[in-house]
């Protein structure tokens, strides 16, 4: 198995694409001659020449929208968006017109395109250019969104949404582009959309988590050494309902760690769907830790405190697991906010 | 019984070279929207509708010069483009009317017009959003290496959105085989150009994006076809896209509660001089492809057809419950 990089496991997932799907072809800014921002398309350009490997404008709305239309006539479009944020200008083309032209045309016309965007903190790019903003996107009937948090989701997640017949976003944290770790290539590497990955088992809690929180996490209970057990979402719409639920069945308590504001964040949605479904398996009250409700700060050491950091989830862990009750954010804790 | 039976695809091949044909489907779109009209008044309609009197030539033309496998995107006013390329009037009236046989099973209503059988996009409802999506749809023909061409429909107004500038740039510079038809029907929603945009003639923006910018009189059909013409075959020799401006009027509001009383003085009456059924008429019999009578008559015919259309789908069914469930993704939805 080869050692790579996540964004090197993203080159590898559409050039596998481009290989076997003439119709596959990725566009964006600077993706092509300087092969991506990020170097997630790297090559390409080379080997699939400059129809199928675009470099755009500056004009997000201009080639979302082209995607949308590429996509209607049977192309798989790839679109990367390099920050999140600048899929802003473009939600109209993603979110009200591709997302329904499959009900808009009773199902005449399908909508099979791909949005890469690259988010998170953790990087100091400061508060426009470092919010993860999934709650955007998954309010949206018709739109698939799913987060890789490792060189092989990378992969696996990103193969999956191309061939899929439906728009899917896939949001990249991108400080963990760099992270290097052996990546099954071809079909068995393929992730299918919906299926979430328990990437730690334990009995006393439940901890749900998505992109970066997934490595916080992890960090988090192997430093207190607790007996949780850690799901790795993957897929956030749809997301895999009946995992969550199965496990929080043998654990009996939930805890849900995100890297957005707490405020409209997409744990409230697994929170609440597990209340509904297994309210009678959980002995304990379930709760969410969150990043505060700020926008990202640059200041090293204040962005560093933004995404829940191992050494505040372990300390909120250690007490749910040992008092049932839910302490209280690190904010408060800190007598920081009152 | 005169309903017409015929497909989509039937409809649209008939109006090659055929002047009558062309004429009536021109009265059908200003009937069929004045009968639209008149059932909103009646409460069989509800929503909102925005009629297109006054653009009818420009529709016509359009779907002779195109072939059905080019792909359009048009906007909400989008009656008469899909009734000019050739939807069944039944299946579009069923959709505003929100029956289950309309073109999207009623799910998508006046504003969302949809059949690919002849290349028609699910219509836009919101300004300059199909403008984008059309230059993808050239994209697709480009990778593949087919003639195809794709059309965006837009106003006046989209002309001030990002969508349009970002897409013409875009497509100037990629070389796509698209076409921009500016329909400059001299109001966006509510307020004349003149309020909205510092100048009147909008063909000359495609100086900006290195395409070529051509204004026609979007009032008669023998005017504007060749000027679609030649740009659909420039477009479908590799040579890039252009940017179009019919200038047409709106002689409605722009939607079912506007009755336009922001006119200037004169300025309907000046227009309705110029409007296209007459113009049109005229250019057919001076051109001696049909007489008065033949128009007179198939005008007649057309009417009596659209009547018993609105007779018919009052017994007509809406969808059922579970049909909003449909199509919403490759995915059923879920409880």
């Amino acid at each position: 198995m080869p050692k790579m990089r996540m964004n090197q496991a993203i080159v590898a997932a559409l050039a596998d694409e481009m290989r076997s799907d003439p119709n596959v072809m990725i566009m964006g800014e600077d993706i092509a001659v300087a092969g991506g921002p990020f170097k997630t398309s790297d090559g390409l350009l080379a080997e699939f020449g400059p129809l199928r490997v675009r470099d755009t404008p500056i004009s997000e709305m201009g080639f979302t929208g082209a995607a949308v239309g590429a996509a209607a006539m049977g192309l798989r479009p790839v679109v990367e968006i390099m920050f999140i944020e600048f899929l802003g200008v473009a939600l109209d083309a993603l979110v009200t017109e591709g997302a329904k032209f499959r009900y808009l045309s009773a199902g005449q016309v399908t909508c099979p395109m791909v949005v890469r965007a690259t988010v998170g903190s953790g990087l100091g790019f400061g508060s426009q250019h470092s919010q993860t903003l999934e709650n955007w996107l998954m309010a949206t009937p018709g739109l698939k969104v799913c987060v890789p948090s490792d060189p092989q989701s990378a992969y696996g997640l990103l193969r999956s949404a191309i061939r899929d017949q439906d728009p899917v976003v896939v949001l990249e944290p991108r400080a963990l582009y760099a992270q290097r770790e052996e990546v099954v290539t071809g079909e068995a590497g393929i992730i299918p959309l919906g299926s979430a990955r328990i990437v730690r088992t334990g009995t006393a809690a439940t901890v749900v988590t998505l992109g970066q929180t997934k490595n916080v996490v992890l960090q988090a209970a192997e430093q207190a050494n607790l007996d949780v057990e850690v799901i790795d979402l993957l897929t956030l719409v749809p997301w895999d309902v009946e995992t969550v639920l199965a496990s929080v069945r043998r654990t009996g308590r939930l805890v849900v760690v995100e890297e957005a504001p707490e405020s409209g964040g997409w744990g409230s949605e697994i929170v609440a769907t597990v209340v509904r479904h297994a309210f009678d398996n959980l002995t304990a009250a379930p709760f969410r830790i969150t990043a505060p409700n700020v926008p990202v700060p640059y200041a090293k050491d204040l962005e560093a405190r933004y995404i829940p950091t191992a050494q505040d989830v372990a300390r909120q862990l250690d007490r749910y697991l040992a008092s049932g009750q839910i302490p209280a954010p690190w904010w408060v804790e800190e007598g920081i906010v009152v | 019984m005169t309903l017409d039976m015929r497909s989509a695809r039937e409809r649209r091949l008939a109006l090659q070279d055929d002047a009558i044909e062309q004429y009536a489907r021109m009265v059908e779109i200003r009937d069929f929207e004045e009968r639209v009209n008149g059932l909103f008044a009646d409460g069989l309609i509800h929503g909102t509708t925005h009629l297109c009197m006054g653009q009818e030539a420009l529709a016509v033309a359009l779907a002779t010069v195109l072939r059905p496998t080019d792909v359009v995107t048009a906007t909400y006013r989008g009656h008469g483009i899909a009734l000019a390329l050739g939807m069944n009037p039944r299946s579009v009236l069923a959709e505003i009317m929100g029956k289950a046989e309309g073109c999207t099973g009623g799910l998508g209503g006046s504003m969302h017009l949809c059949d690919m059988s002849v290349g028609l996009l699910p219509t836009f409802a919101v300004i300059g959003a199909g403008l984008p999506v059309a230059a993808g749809a050239a994209l697709a023909f480009q990778n593949r290496g087919e003639d195809s061409v794709a059309v965006a429909v837009f106003g006046d107004g989209a002309t001030n959105i990002g969508a349009f500038h970002e897409t013409l740039n875009l497509a100037a510079v990629w070389k796509l085989p698209v076409i921009f038809l500016l329909d400059n029907n001299v109001y966006g929603e509510y307020s004349r150009i003149n309020l909205t945009t510092p100048f009147e003639d909008l063909h000359v923006r495609a100086d900006s994006y290195g395409m070529p910018g051509i204004q026609v009189d979007g009032m008669s059909i023998a005017t504007v076809t060749p000027v679609l013409q030649a740009a659909i075959d420039r477009a479908r020799r590799g040579e890039g896209p252009t940017l179009i401006e019919a200038k047409t009027y709106r002689f409605a509001g722009h939607s079912r509660a506007d009755t336009a009383p922001y006119r200037p003085e004169g300025e309907l009456e000046y227009w309705q001089q110029r409007d296209p059924l007459l113009v049109t008429r005229s250019e057919i019999v001076a051109s001696g492809a049909a007489s008065a009578a033949a128009l007179d008559e198939a005008e007649q015919q057309m009417r009596v057809s659209l009547g018993e259309l609105v007779d018919d789908l009052a017994a007509s069914q809406p969808p059922a419950l579970q049909d909003m469930f449909r199509n919403v993704s490759s995915r059923e939805v879920h409880a």
